[in-house]
């Protein structure tokens, strides 16, 4: 049974919305919100100072370690991480284990996600059997069952015939192919971005060019097809180039970004720290300052955590040898503010990317504050400083490539159909 | 008789009265065997060749019969397409026949266009019995006929035409002559079956069953070929006829008197439900097979007249 709760004299900031007020839940619901609302009695009242009340966030991308690598994550493990980095809502990728190809395996995400009270999984379905690229899934029942988009994860759909076939049937659903940007031939083995560092560093690298050849091929393919293509996690200034433009032309297509990429460069690698191995790799600074202004003229359409949870025996290898991925759901909002605190995007812009942008691409109700909507919320201090810590995260998997990095910005509170699911 | 045409190779360019021509003529040929009072030495003397490369059971009979109904000599060939260099073949084929005296050349082929080139080349009529991805015009004729007979009228009615569009030559005939005759069209199958800019030949593209249908008076199936189905356009059967399968639920949204047909064979559970296969209230499928008979025999007595010198 959820209290009431009365957030009292907060900046309320969501899509369209910035308001020093209150906001009142009742059943689960927003109830009203608005400037001096005038409590009531017999609610939880929340009350801190210089705190922002957004809607909980909305993660569109998320490796669940279920099913199939439980060693590294688990759907309780990863809600614990969603709570405390402020999200409520997260679509889960459908590479796992085994991949989410059938739609009983998307009920079954679906209805894990219920239980956990604390987080909405929003399914993806696997675009091909077994994400492996090489015939379609069940594109149709998977979206009966709630498959929000089809993606093979963390695999490119290589190939242009089945990419092609694959956007011109999904279209035929109103679905979207969510895509890895990067030409697996180009990539297969690579660790690093190829340059003067993976060089030096003896590393085998990956060009740059890797992600605009797949999207360029892609956004052909979309106006081809009048089918809608997404490019997860955009890294390069030539790919966004690429989007901008096709997004000018009208074709069909979104993307998102992660935080790694419009917050670190190539050289956190460091001498071989396993933990900033991604994939995509992480770029040389240029790319991030394009990332940076991809966020600031709305080319990228979402800011999501790619979480990619990991173990000590996935990462403690030799660098090449190293699984690539980050943990990122406790660290999306805090990294994301810094673009704020650095006055290159609004909060309000920062807040949007993170809650009803992707709420929109995904075709949710979710991420917004409006009277009657679940109160789904999230509670932060924009100002409040902590340090990352491998180790100390909640959730299971520590490999963050954020360890060590101290942020401003602190998730309060999280607030899922108005229960409290985490707090300070 | 009207028909100006010394082959039957396809019905795109047909005009109105040379369809109705053979229309009308087939509709007397259906009362002709319903009466067992059918001419039988009509073509009497007459050479008629079945020659098929790819495998047909319905169709060559049909043609048989329709043969042999009229009296002709009826010979089948069946040609395997495995051993032979097409191109080259098919010439050296049409010599052969040549050196027969074929009167009337019925062709099945694998690959497009195969029938034109061998109208070229021979002195017989020859009748497109499909070919590749094409026309099938017997099958669109006898369509037309099914549904003339049962609903008195082509022009006006609203025909869905449903499945597997991209690779159907049934589909294609079935376009071109509905719309000749004034039907409206409408086509409706997953885009990865949909050939690209199919509105452009005067129909509407749906993806859904349910809109499609809609108000429809006739619901033409298509039989969806199994090799589509691994690798291919449709991830599986369940999926296809969860979407695009014709059951009760989706016939529902025609019309109340609305007509279910298909060329056969028939994938039971896949394109079409049994229950409403099997409907004698709405399926006319079994119709549909006798009045391919009718057709062929209008169609072997009309190209058999030697009006025509023009292949179409």
């Amino acid at each position: 049974m959820p209290s009431d709760t009365f957030f009292a004299d907060v900046r309320i900031v969501a899509d369209g919305i910035d308001v020093r007020g209150d906001l009142l839940v009742r059943d689960g619901l927003i109830a009203d919100f608005g400037p001096s609302l005038g409590r009531p009695g017999g609610v939880s009242v929340i009350h801190e100072d210089g705190a922002v009340l957004c809607p909980g966030l909305v993660d569109m991308r998320v490796a669940l370690g279920e099913p199939g690598f439980e060693y590294r994550e688990t759907i309780a493990s990863a809600t614990a991480a969603a709570s405390a980095g402020g999200i409520t809502t997260l679509a889960a990728l459908p590479d796992s284990q085994p991949a989410i190809d059938d739609p009983a395996l998307a009920h079954l995400l679906i209805a894990r996600g219920r239980e956990t009270g604390a987080v909405t999984i929003l399914p993806y379905g696997a675009v091909t059997r077994g994400c492996k690229g090489e015939e379609l899934a069940e594109i149709g029942l998977l979206r009966e069952a709630g498959a929000v988009a089809f993606t093979d994860g963390t695999r490119a759909i290589a190939s242009t015939g089945l990419m092609r076939m694959a956007l011109a049937y999904a279209r035929g659903f109103g679905a979207r192919i969510v895509q890895h940007p990067e030409d697996p031939s180009l990539a297969r083995g690579g660790s690093a971005t190829e340059g003067e560092l993976a060089a030096r560093l003896g590393l085998p690298a990956i060009p740059a060019a890797a992600e605009a050849i797949l999207v360029a091929r892609d956004i052909r393919l979309a106006a081809l097809t009048g089918g809608a293509v997404h490019f997860a996690h955009v890294s390069t200034g030539e790919a966004l180039s690429l989007i901008r433009r096709a997004k000018d032309e009208g074709v069909s297509v979104t993307c998102d970004t992660a935080p790694p990429y419009f917050d670190l460069n190539e050289n956190a690698i460091g001498d071989y720290r396993t933990f900033v191995k991604l994939s995509p790799p992480l770029r040389r600074e240029e790319e991030r300052l394009a990332v940076v202004a991809g966020l600031a003229d709305g080319t990228i359409d979402a800011i999501a955590s790619d979480h990619q949870p990991r173990d000590a025996d996935d990462k403690r290898l030799p660098f090449a040898q190293a699984s690539a991925g980050g943990v990122g759901l406790a660290t999306l909002l805090s990294v994301t503010l810094v673009r704020v605190h650095n006055g290159e995007l609004s909060l309000g812009a920062a807040v949007s990317l993170l809650t009803s942008r992707p709420a929109a691409l995904l075709g949710v109700n979710a991420g917004r504050i409006a009277k009657g909507a679940a109160a789904d919320l999230c509670l932060f201090h924009p100002d409040r400083i902590w340090k990352v810590k491998s180790g100390t995260l909640p959730g299971k998997a520590q490999n963050t490539p954020f360890d060590g990095r101290a942020l401003e910005g602190t998730v309060l509170g999280t607030w899922k159909a108005g229960r409290r699911v985490f707090g300070l | 008789m009207f028909y100006p045409q010394k082959h039957l190779l396809q019905i795109e360019g047909l005009q109105p009265p040379e369809i109705g021509d053979l229309l009308d003529l087939a509709e007397s040929y259906v009362l002709l065997n319903r009466s067992g009072k059918t001419q039988r030495d009509l073509l009497r003397g007459r050479t008629l060749i079945n020659l098929f490369f790819e495998d047909s059971t319905r169709t060559r009979t049909s043609f048989e019969l329709a043969g042999k109904r009229l009296g002709a000599d009826v010979i089948n060939m069946s040609v395997s397409t495995s051993s032979v260099n097409k191109g080259e073949t098919l010439l050296d084929t049409a010599a052969t026949l040549n050196a027969m005296h074929c009167d009337l050349l019925v062709v099945r082929h694998g690959q497009s266009g195969a029938p034109r080139l061998l109208a070229e080349e021979v002195d017989a009529a020859v009748i497109n019995a499909g070919d590749g991805t094409h026309e099938h015009p017997t099958q669109a004729l006898l369509d037309a006929l099914t549904i003339k007979r049962r609903k008195g009228r082509i022009a006006g009615l609203r025909v869905a035409i449903c499945g597997d569009i991209a690779h159907s030559r049934v589909a294609r005939s079935n376009i071109h002559l509905l719309t000749t005759l004034g039907a409206e069209v409408r086509l409706v199958g997953p885009p990865t079956l949909m050939p690209p800019e199919a509105a452009l030949w005067g129909t509407t593209v749906f993806h859904d069953m349910k809109t499609a249908l809609a108000g429809a008076d006739i619901v033409m199936m298509l039989r969806l070929q199994r090799e589509r189905m691994s690798r291919g356009p449709v991830p599986s059967e369940r999926e296809y006829f969860r979407f695009w399968g014709l059951d009760f639920e989706k016939l529902a949204f025609a019309k109340d008197d609305a007509l279910v047909m298909h060329p056969g064979p028939m994938n039971r559970g896949v394109e079409i439900d049994s229950a409403v296969a099997d409907d004698p209230k709405r399926s006319v499928i079994r119709e549909q097979v006798e009045m391919g008979v009718a057709v062929r025999m209008a169609v072997l007595d009309t190209l058999s007249r030697g009006h025509g010198r023009n292949a179409l």
